[in-house]
């Protein structure tokens, strides 16, 4: 086949082929065809099934508003549903595969549903599958979900990458046809910038599809022209390819410019699409319009669709729809569809025109006060039926018609805000509200201004009215000549013939009887009955069948149309990809990482890591011959408490506290007292929240008379750091407080065990015995000269402390810490060890700071001090937080060693039901201590500081155990604090 | 410094990083110390006095300001980051003590950003990929937060050619990945 519906003229280019196919078959087309205009000149006007019936539906329109020619693009990997003809630029070796068929196109076994369809009309499903309730799941629903939907997903990874960006512009103008065009060139000549977007990859708009000119050029040369000017206008981007898909507050507008997609694999590094935000001063909404069609029976054959359409598909990409064509038009602008047709040579058979007033067109059967009330043809259109003025019928024979019912101002972007559109009697539609997007306002045909002329004229207005008000100097050129011809339109939006059905909405199959239904069903309030029938869902939102919904629900009630009222639109304007949403936030680049200064070091030795928020820690560091977690993990344990383990810390939060009230104000952010806290003192501090629950937990260091260190759980490092500022500066204003994060600022590593000193010593250029450096002792020191800090706490229980360099050293000290380790055999630990120690030695953490746990819950109720105020204190006393029976922190071990335990699990009393009622509290951290053989958690229990010793069942329904416990001190090892003092 | 301890640039590397990416040039700085410098309440006048004395800017919000060796970026209210080369002043937060007293808090920072620094016939092509400052209309010194790829980072246009930024110095491979991804895909 070779294209034998081209005719001579267009914007494509002749001199190259491109490759394409279109369901297995090999076709070609010419660059600056779309994949519908190439499959129409190639006498295709099948191109998929409807989405309820399954009826054969071809090309409807010849832009983004397309509701019936959907199609999959490409191969692989790379396939792309739901894609729209319409927009979809041809490529060389391009692939599209018509959807929601099978077992083909031409017979679709689901067409059956099309006989069917006096059991699928509107609420169908509502009221079908309400009984009985238990096939829902088992059978409607995967029926439904089967049947349902239009294309498919490969289920493969997207192959390609999104870019995102931001951008800036004084004037944002939203559609480059003649009002766009002229706003453009208006505001760049004043040097204001300009950001002109289109979603057509070529710009010009309507210009590029109409036969008439602008001055003494056509509209395309016209248009070609001043994108020539405003290119070599520095101040002005054009941006084709490029979807406004919403606005949003203050200006800002998203973007979705397809880089890539009119070529079958993005160049090398290039996005395959790229979101952008735009932050523009002003904008013009100059989008156009949209016609509307004409219901009538059978209007959605193959070969039926906008007039504007077929006169586009003639103009711009040479190709006649059908050799027969014939028009039904409401008004003016459809005229010139058959005029143009017919000056290129097309059968014009007749034009169908309800308006009995007027003039005929020469040369062509202008049938006045007619109406088409029927079509024929299986897979595509062959003839309508005419109601004539006179009241008879007749058959003309056609392989296109095209309907025009007016235009409707594409006025999305103007609800995103939720501005209600204004009915304007004069052109029969909705146009914009005036309360739309702050700064936003409408030009051209977006505001109802049809004529080119009145294109030219109020884009211009917009443009100097942006000038005036950004300040920039302007002038207003003398607007080029162009037609300024009325529509003169009769409002028609249903030409009733006989039982059949007319669709208003193709895409959803919704039909006049679906109104109608929606009416007699008291669906009358147009929220209802968008909702009811599915009218303007889906991917085309409507864009041609909303207010023909609306007209006729008008009519069936009684009202005027703005008494009906109208739905709105919200973003996306037109279908976005979801990968465009992810940009390159996918995968491994889902979110940055942080790297722990010894993170290096420990990917040399083949540790394996741990995402804590975005750090990567180490979470264990296997050694040859070790085969599972368990074994490396007990290790470290060991080794640690038997000699000395060191491990990263850095991620905790630090935060430098300065001031001359820092000690105040750390008295009244922490349950606890801090101004009396010595030079050179450490002290475990407890943050509660304003409710009374604990907030966070961790060591503060005070390394001057009016400097702290404050150190946060890994987990709440930002939450404290915010908490803080806030307190600073909101609620104590008057304090002399300064907060920094120093978290990144310093490498720190515990250095934990008996041999934890003698280890330090070697490196360490001062004193640290036990004396120049006791528990809880910190300060300055030096590493061969380095600045360094020390800090002896501990979260092991061992003899530890926190050892700290800048941390471009970080790398550097855990090497020689390793390296001096190794003559005690040190070990590098990782998270889980970490864990281990800390559970043996009843420290809370994570799993405990849960929220919704107290002080007191926790067996650190004596450090909320009552004899000053902090936050969190007052409502920590409430009457059922320091009940006597509440949650306590307590041990857990199994009594026999070898039974299993999980985190989790609820504890009971023996005998008792394993029900809510009985449930005692339960398991917060559970692990395997090697110290003790034996499985160890901690948990939360009622009253359970007087449950010591006492047997209890561990039940856990989701691991299917009931253990037998003992409840123990939740210390379990060195309850005294022996050695951590050592 | 003589501490048998070896230093790794913010990227794991023993030096520091020079990229060039068709026209984007980015480098990685290691020889810049950096602190913040705060206003301690009540000492305004005096602080301001030693700042001068000391010959440390303190530009207003959203800028920066050179004084060799001193460079100062402004980064939230009565607060500064200073710049000044590392070899002089590796302990920048003990000489700024020094100078100023008990009028200011003083926390060194060279070691918690990443700084890389951007330098291009026009930088705003890659930027407008990575950040939402407008930096092709913002002054010479512009001094901003801003957030590249979930990474908190501060942007200073020192010129129409260059623009610094410093970034967490954890995160400072996948910022390095944000900007050499974004610089590739304008090639």
């Amino acid at each position: 086949m070779t294209q034998v519906k081209r005719i001579a003229g267009g914007q494509i280019d002749r001199t190259r082929t491109l490759h394409f196919s279109f369901d297995g078959q090999s076709l070609t087309g010419h660059p600056g065809d779309t994949l519908a205009s190439a499959l129409l000149a190639n006498n295709i006007r099948l191109m998929g099934r409807s989405f309820k019936y399954h009826r054969p539906r071809g090309v409807f329109s010849a832009g983004s508003e397309e509701p019936n020619a959907l199609v999959e693009l490409r191969p692989g990997a790379r396939q792309e549903p739901n894609t729209r003809a319409t927009v979809a630029e041809l490529f060389d070796g391009l692939t599209a595969q018509s959807q929601n068929r099978w077992p083909n196109l031409r017979f679709d076994a689901l067409s059956i549903n099309d006989r069917l369809n006096a059991f699928f009309t509107a609420g169908f499903y509502y009221k079908t599958f309400m009984w009985p309730a238990v096939f829902w799941e088992k059978l409607y629903e995967p029926i439904i979900r089967r049947a349902a939907g239009l294309g498919s997903l490969s289920r493969l990874d997207d192959p390609d990458s999104y870019d995102k960006g931001f951008l800036h512009c004084d004037l944002l103008i939203i559609g480059a046809g003649p009002a766009g065009l002229m706003a453009a060139l208006t505001a760049g000549r004043s040097g204001a910038r300009v950001i002109l977007a289109d979603e057509d990859f070529r710009m010009g708009g309507r210009l590029n599809a109409e036969t008439y000119g602008i001055g003494d050029q056509a509209g395309a040369d016209w248009a070609a022209l001043v994108l020539e000017e405003l290119a070599t206008l520095p101040s002005v981007r054009l941006m084709s390819r490029t979807t406004i898909l919403g606005a949003f507050d203050h200006g800002i507008f998203s973007a979705v410019e397809r880089v890539s997609d009119h070529l079958a694999v993005p160049l090398p590094g290039k996005p395959r699409q790229t979101l952008w935000r735009i932050y523009a001063k002003r904008s013009i909404n100059a989008g156009g319009a949209t016609e509307r069609p004409i219901a009538f029976e059978n209007n959605d054959r193959p070969g039926i669709m906008l007039a504007g359409a077929l006169r586009a598909y003639a103009n711009r990409w040479g190709v006649s729809v059908g050799d027969r064509i014939a028009v039904f038009t409401n008004n003016d602008d459809g005229l010139r569809t058959a005029l143009d047709l017919q000056a290129k040579g097309v059968d014009v058979v007749a034009v169908i025109d309800p308006r009995k007033d007027g003039a005929l067109l020469p040369g062509i059967r202008h049938l006045r006060g007619a109406t088409v009330v029927d079509t024929a043809g299986r897979l595509g259109l062959t003839s309508i039926t005419v109601r004539l003025g006179n009241g008879k019928a007749e058959t003309l024979a056609v392989s296109a018609l095209g309907v025009s019912g007016g235009w409707n101002p594409n006025l999305n972007i103007t609800s995103h805000h939720r501005s209600r559109p204004v009915w304007n009697a004069d052109i029969t539609a909705f146009v914009p509200g005036a309360d739309g997007p702050p700064g936003l306002t409408s030009a051209g045909a977006a505001s109802g201004a049809m004529s080119t002329h009145a294109a030219l004229a109020t884009g211009q207005a917009q443009a100097l009215s942006v000038l005036q008000a950004l300040g920039f100097a302007h002038r207003t050129d003398v607007l080029p000549k162009a037609e300024d011809a009325p529509l003169n339109l009769l409002p028609l939006w249903y030409a009733p013939g006989g039982e059949g059905r007319a669709w208003i909405d193709q895409q959803n199959d919704v039909t006049v009887k679906d109104i109608k239904l929606a009416h007699q069903e008291n669906m009358v309030s147009v929220e209802h009955m968008k909702r009811y029938t599915t009218l303007g869902m889906a991917t085309d939102q409507g864009k041609t069948g909303n207010v023909l919904g609306l007209a006729l629900m008008a009519e069936l009630t009684g009202q005027s149309i703005p008494e009906t009222g109208t739905t709105i639109y919200r973003p996306p304007y037109t279908p976005v990809a979801l990968g465009a949403l992810a940009g390159r936030a996918r995968g491994q680049d889902f979110k940055p990482l942080r790297l722990t200064p010894s993170h290096h070091w420990a990917k040399e030795q083949g540790a394996t890591f741990v995402e804590v928020g975005y750090w990567l820690r180490t979470q264990w560091l296997p050694r040859p011959g070790e085969t599972t977690w368990r074994q490396s993990v007990d290790r470290e344990v060991l080794a640690t408490r038997k000699s000395v383990g060191i491990c990263d810390v850095t991620t905790l939060g630090k935060i430098d506290i300065q001031g001359t009230d820092a000690g105040a104000f750390l008295d009244r952010v922490y349950a606890n007292t801090f101004s009396t806290l010595p030079v050179g003192k450490c002290r475990y501090g407890l943050m509660l929240r304003e409710d009374g629950m604990v907030f966070d937990d961790g060591t503060t260091a005070r390394l001057a008379p009016h400097e702290y260190v404050m150190t946060t759980t890994t987990a709440n490092a930002v939450a404290v750091f915010r908490h803080l500022e806030f307190c600073r500066q909101v609620l104590w204003p008057d304090m002399d407080v300064q907060l920094i994060s120093t978290t990144e600022a310093w490498a720190q590593y515990s250095v934990a065990g008996p041999n934890a000193r003698k280890l330090l010593e070697k490196i360490v250029d001062q004193d640290i015995s036990d004396t120049a450096l006791p528990y809880m002792g910190c300060g300055a020191v030096t590493i061969g000269g380095l600045r360094a800090r020390i800090f002896r706490i501990s979260f092991s229980g061992e003899l530890a402390y926190e050892i700290a360099v800048p941390t471009r050293y970080g790398d550097g000290l855990i090497r020689r810490l390793v390296a001096e380790g190794a003559a005690f055999e040190a070990v590098v630990y990782g998270t889980e060890a970490l864990g281990v120690m800390r559970v043996e030695k009843g420290h809370v953490a994570g799993n405990e700071l849960n929220g919704q746990s107290t002080a007191l819950n926790m067996g650190l109720g004596k450090m909320v001090s009552r004899k000053k105020d902090s936050i969190g204190m007052p409502l920590s006393q409430r009457e059922a937080m320091v009940a006597e029976d509440g949650y306590r922190l307590v041990g857990v071990m199994p009594v026999d060693k070898t039974a299993a335990l999980s985190a989790g699990s609820h504890l009971l009393d023996v005998g008792a039901e394993p029900v809510a009622a009985n449930d005692g509290g339960w398991l917060t951290s559970m692990v395997w201590s090697p110290h003790l053989g034996s499985l160890i958690a901690l948990a939360y229990l009622k009253a359970g500081d007087q449950k010591l010793g006492q047997r209890m069942r561990a039940v856990n329904f989701m691991t299917k155990q009931d253990t037998l416990v003992e409840i123990v001190s939740p210390q379990f090892i060195d309850p005294q604090g022996d050695r951590l003092r050592g | 410094m003589d501490n048998n301890l070896k230093s790794l640039s913010a990227l794991g590397k023993p030096t520091a990083l020079i990229l060039q990416i068709g026209p984007f040039k980015i480098t990685e700085r290691m020889n810049v110390a950096l602190a913040s410098l705060a206003t301690r309440r009540g000492q305004g006048t005096e602080f301001k006095n030693r700042a001068q004395l000391a010959g440390v800017p303190l530009p207003p919000p959203a800028t920066s300001e050179r004084n060799d060796p001193f460079g100062a970026f402004w980064v939230t209210p009565e607060m500064w980051f200073i710049e000044a080369p590392l070899p002089m002043f590796e302990d920048i937060a003990a000489k700024l003590k020094a100078a100023f007293g008990d009028t200011a808090s003083i926390t060194e920072q060279t070691d918690a950003w990443v700084r890389f620094d951007l330098s291009a016939p026009n930088p705003s092509h890659l930027l407008e990929r990575l950040s939402n400052i407008d930096v092709d209309r913002v002054p010479d010194g512009h001094a901003s937060r801003t957030v590249i790829d979930h990474v908190g980072c501060y942007l200073i246009r020192r010129n129409a050619n260059e623009v610094t930024l410093y970034g967490p110095r954890s995160s400072a491979n996948s910022l390095l990945h944000a900007i050499t991804v974004a610089a590739e895909s304008l090639l």
